[in-house]
């Protein structure tokens, strides 16, 4: 099981601005290893959040993300108190969630 | 015992409900895989629908001028269009085109930055996927001084 995301989210005027940092390689499938053998892409492909329970960004990522990725975004009409949950998927299957309380 | 007729009705009312309503939502899952091979930009943006591309001054990329790392160059992708569908983010030069592809819905707002990697010196876009089918593009160079990709 990967390490969990740190993810802060601030509520602003209405608004509230989630900040993730995930824990991931992000392997793009360009490197070579030592031998010489390219070394097989391993990368976030899907990226949901939810607010309360209910989705509210879907995004796609390519391996060109970088290690260790870091996504910002705004959730409209959130306050302090709600919860946000953000999910992410990768290219073997592997999946995590973690969750936050708006501030 | 049901006739032939009614067989037929009811697995045609069963295609219909099919079509409004678990075919968008597939849509929605599957990776756009065709976006994220695509080795340009005009491909890329074509894989997720879009007819026309044409620059537009209401869509913002935020990319450094310089890149000292390539393997972690912040960049963002906003504008303030109504009728957005998604918003891409993608580096010309690199293997793959496509960074990231996010969905734009009413609960967020149509910004969203994040961390890419580079292989090179490049330039970096902001596309706009329009409910109408259009693409709207910004653009900006960046330089990279050390690659993020291969090596």
């Amino acid at each position: 099981m990967s390490d969990p995301m740190r993810i802060r989210a601030q509520a602003t005027g209405g608004k509230a601005t989630v900040r993730v940092l995930m824990s991931h390689e992000m392997e793009s499938g360009q490197r070579k290893d030592a031998a010489g053998k390219t070394v097989p892409a391993w990368f976030i492909q899907e990226v949901t959040a939810t607010l309360n329970g209910k989705q509210v960004l879907s995004a796609e990522w390519g391996p060109a993300v970088a290690k260790n990725p870091f996504m910002q975004f705004n959730i409209k009409s959130a306050k302090a108190g709600d919860k946000v949950a953000v999910t992410w998927k990768d290219n073997k299957g592997e999946t995590r969630t973690d969750e936050a309380t708006v501030s | 015992m049901q006739t032939r007729r009614e067989t037929l009705k009811q697995s045609a009312v069963l295609a219909g409900l099919l079509a409004a309503a678990g075919f968008p939502g597939f849509a929605m899952a599957a990776f756009n895989k065709a976006g994220f091979d695509a080795k340009s930009v005009q491909d890329a943006t074509k894989a997720f629908g879009a007819s026309s591309l044409a620059e537009s001054k209401d869509v913002t990329i935020i990319a450094p001028d310089i890149a000292e790392n390539g393997a972690v160059v912040p960049m963002g992708a906003s504008t303030s269009l109504p009728g957005v569908k998604q918003l891409l983010i993608l580096v010309e030069k690199n293997p793959s085109t496509l960074v990231a592809a996010f969905n734009v819905n009413d609960a967020v707002d149509a910004n969203f930055s994040t961390r890419a990697k580079m292989g090179q010196s490049s330039d970096v876009y902001a596309v706009a996927i329009m409910a109408d089918g259009k693409a709207l593009w910004a653009k900006k160079e960046v330089k990279v001084t050390l690659g993020g990709c291969g090596g």
